[in-house]
């Protein structure tokens, strides 16, 4: 019946108790009070050939797919341009494109697997809060460079990454100040249940607060939830004059239906949507948006004759019906901004890179972007947008000149206790 | 008598062969990135060596390891989230997005480091425990009992993420610092992580085998093909189904407490639905009724997880889902059962040549 004799047994588990005891024994490494132990532990980047590598991250698959392979498209798009005019310090960029997966753990994996087997000169990529905060500790520790393009719930700076989406003070306080001068005071807060809103919002409470707003109620479903009577009646019973939306993805083409079936318009009580640009205005449909607003740093319809260049290489490539967006041009621009940091430093090293980024300039399509080497976040125009029934959003406001990152937002008195 | 000193002679050898390979080879022939990937998996295959003996020994269609799993990463995270603030201060994540100046009161027992690691085993044991009282004195059983275990692991996984100020929310546990004392970031220290978990996956083999083999073995087996008859025999089936699945959730926990320094992370994607599924899967492939058949497979299928999506980021997906309907579909008994398949084809080929020479003489 059972496996041979007692006595086997018994060494069959004591041979493995040894086993343990040994392992456990043998290896000894650096403590965690030991200082400077990973001084030495900067990542190698490969220059040997004629070609540099970058890695390019991004969800391919999972829910998160459809808006970042829009950002990967984008990032293809400049290393492609790049490469025709030359390459940086005379190297043609060689893109390794790897597959978050929508899964944060994933993420880790495949930043370390480009960093150390692939030995690349910088990542871009990441949308998600939770994808850049399982990657950070990634890229820290191998003292590699992420080039992040997403708007994002601001409080962060990390000495290795650099972030070419906005922060809050260059999108939502703008849009917040923006509904302040409309004289829609009280607002109700409606986001998906995860770090960005969640956050987002506890910023947003504080805002209210010290500007004479009052937020009447505040609400949280499930990422990819499209469920939402219960909360469209609860907006509409509140009464609000306006609505700050940060749910993310499927969940808006519900949100906006019940919105509309509620008898709830843009005319009298406005959604302001963080996450909404134009890919998702095409699949949400534009007649359940027409009218709202929305608030970013660029919009396909933004002037300038770098954006025409940008519109126009973008839908040669991947189709006419392809809309531009703004992380899309974030992502674009990013890896601009990294060419002109190489090129200024004369060299990969990415503390080479870092020292030179300080006032690093670039003409993007979103208007003329320039690096602040401190917070390594970049000066952006903040622009409120109207979408219209075409699909396309059409700006109604902009601040005028770009507004300096403030990621921690300290100067404003009224967020001080936040972080 | 022979016949079963031959099969603990070949426990044995497989045994002193999987030690070689995962002490002596793996380390001296992959990269450290390599190895820490390994580590990954073989925490995976910990996971299976549980479902083998829950669902493929005991035929209980276990669909929420993740719970078992998450709770022993959970308590394992928080340990060492407060071990990396230090006495006195706060974990990160909870500076940023929390308002309370002191560790909530169900987090402040996880700083005492016995706690800690007994809790990442008896706490999803005594989960299972409870769990498994109220379904198997009531019968629920096959489906019922796998979509109960699914909506288990989907409202952990839901309330984790609501429960930002404290858990940390959709990013889960992040950026762990130190193992011990021992800072994560050094390549001797990731090798020594990976050599406790090898160590430890071949300790959960041996304990599944000597259970496999002794007499509680064959009671589970005779519950899963016919639980009434276990029932006329004098047995009460629930309780033996409730050992197998608490000892399943306790190979889950310690798996789960093992991947956070080997990986770094823990969230609730680790948690919900999906990875849930995919532990089962893992074991499916490789064979659930066979211990070395899960935990091969497991690892087969975490390492083709990499590997094809390393190979096609765009549609590695496909491949994957393409590999466990060829899987399935041919060797339904899982990659365990190809050579019995081979030897029964071995049988009859000979007798085809012999016609096919025939056939060509004529």
């Amino acid at each position: 019946m059972s496996s041979g004799s007692p006595i086997l047994r018994r060494r069959f588990l004591a041979a493995g108790a040894a086993l343990t005891a040994v392992v456990a024994l043998s290896a000894c490494g650096a403590k965690t009070d030991a200082a400077g132990s990973s001084s030495d532990r900067a990542a190698k980047i490969d220059v040997s050939g004629d070609s540099v590598k970058v890695g390019l991250l991004n969800s391919l698959s999972g829910t998160m797919a459809i808006s970042e392979v829009t950002v990967r498209n984008s990032l293809l798009l400049a290393v492609g341009e790049i490469n025709a005019s030359g390459g940086v310090l005379g190297k043609k960029i060689e893109p390794i494109s790897e597959d978050g997966a929508s899964d944060w753990p994933t993420f880790a994996e495949k930043a370390t697997k480009l960093i150390k087997e692939d030995q690349v000169a910088a990542t871009f990529g990441c949308w998600t809060s939770a994808s850049r905060k399982a990657v950070k500790p990634v890229f820290e520790k191998n003292k590699s460079l992420l080039f992040y393009p997403v708007q994002y719930e601001g409080l962060e700076e990390s000495p290795y990454i650099f972030y070419t989406g906005a922060t809050t003070n260059q999108q939502i306080v703008p849009a917040l100040d923006y509904l302040k001068s409309q004289g829609r005071k009280k607002i109700y807060l409606v986001g998906s249940d995860y770090v960005f809103p969640r956050t987002a919002n506890k910023e947003i409470k504080a805002y209210a607060k010290a500007n004479g707003m009052t937020v009447l109620g505040e609400d949280y479903a499930p990422l990819g939830s499209t469920e939402f009577s219960t909360i469209a009646n609860k907006v509409k019973a509140s009464k609000a004059d306006a609505v700050f939306n940060t749910l993310n993805g499927d969940s808006n083409v519900a949100f906006f239906k019940e919105y509309k079936s509620a008898g709830l318009t843009a005319k009298s009580m406005p959604v302001v949507s963080v996450s909404i640009a134009e890919e998702e205005v095409k699949s949400i449909g534009p007649q359940y948006l027409a009218g709202q607003l929305t608030a970013w740093n660029y919009y396909q319809t933004t002037p300038g004759a770098a954006n025409e260049k940008f519109v126009k290489a973008y839908k040669a490539k991947y189709g006419e019906d392809k809309p531009t967006s703004d992380p899309m041009e974030a992502a674009y621009t990013s890896v601009y901004l990294w060419k002109a940091m190489v090129e200024k430093a004369k060299s990969f090293d990415p503390e080479k890179v870092k020292a030179a980024s300080d006032g690093i300039t670039f003409d993007a399509p979103e208007g003329k972007v320039t690096v602040d080497g401190a917070s390594q976040h970049i000066h952006k125009t903040a622009r409120i947008g109207k979408i219209g029934t075409d699909g396309l959003i059409t700006e109604v406001w902009n601040s005028g000149e770009p507004v300096k990152p403030d990621p921690f937002l300290k100067g404003y008195s009224w967020a001080s206790g936040l972080s | 008598m022979n016949l079963l000193k031959g099969r603990s002679a070949r426990a044995w050898t497989g045994f002193a062969g999987a030690a070689v390979a995962l002490f002596a080879v793996a380390p001296a022939a992959l990269s450290d990135f390599r190895l820490g990937l390994l580590a990954k998996y073989l925490c995976m295959a910990m996971v299976a060596v549980g479902i083998c003996l829950a669902w493929g020994r005991g035929g209980l269609l276990t669909l929420g390891q993740g719970v078992f799993f998450g709770l022993g990463g959970y308590a394992m995270a928080m340990h060492l989230k407060i071990a990396d603030a230090g006495p006195g201060n706060l974990p990160d994540f909870m500076q940023l997005y929390g308002t309370a100046t002191e560790l909530p009161w169900w987090w402040r027992p996880f700083g005492n480091p016995v706690f800690a690691l007994a809790a990442t085993v008896l706490l999803p044991m005594a989960v299972a425990a409870l769990l498994g009282l109220f379904v198997f004195r009531r019968r629920v059983k096959g489906a019922y009992f796998a979509i109960l275990s699914q909506a288990l692991a989907s409202a952990f996984a839901i309330w984790l993420v609501g429960q930002q100020a404290t858990t940390g929310g959709t990013n889960g546990l992040t950026d762990i610092q130190g193992f011990f004392g021992y800072a994560l970031d050094d390549p001797v220290n990731q090798r020594m992580v990976y050599f406790v978990i090898a160590a430890a996956l071949l300790l959960l083999i041996a304990l599944a085998r000597q259970l496999i083999h002794s007499r509680y073995g064959e009671l589970l087996v005779a519950v899963r093909d016919s639980e009434e008859r276990v029932r006329f025999l004098g047995y009460d089936p629930a309780n033996v189904k409730l050992v197998a699945y608490v000892v399943a959730a306790g190979m889950a926990g310690l798996a789960g407490a093992l991947f956070v320094p080997a990986v770094g992370i823990i969230s609730p994607a680790l948690i919900g639905i999906v990875p849930s599924i995919e532990f089962v899967i893992g074991a499916a492939v490789g064979g659930r009724a066979s211990l070395v058949g899960a935990v091969l497979g497991a690892i087969a299928v975490a390492w083709a997880k990499t590997a094809l999506s390393e190979e096609f980021p765009a549609g590695w997906t496909y491949f994957q889902g393409l590999l466990f309907v060829v899987a399935l579909a041919f060797l339904p008994g899982g990659l365990a059962s190809l050579a019995k398949v081979l030897r029964r084809r071995g049988a009859t080929a000979p007798a085809k040549a012999a016609v096919v020479t025939v056939g060509e003489a004529a």
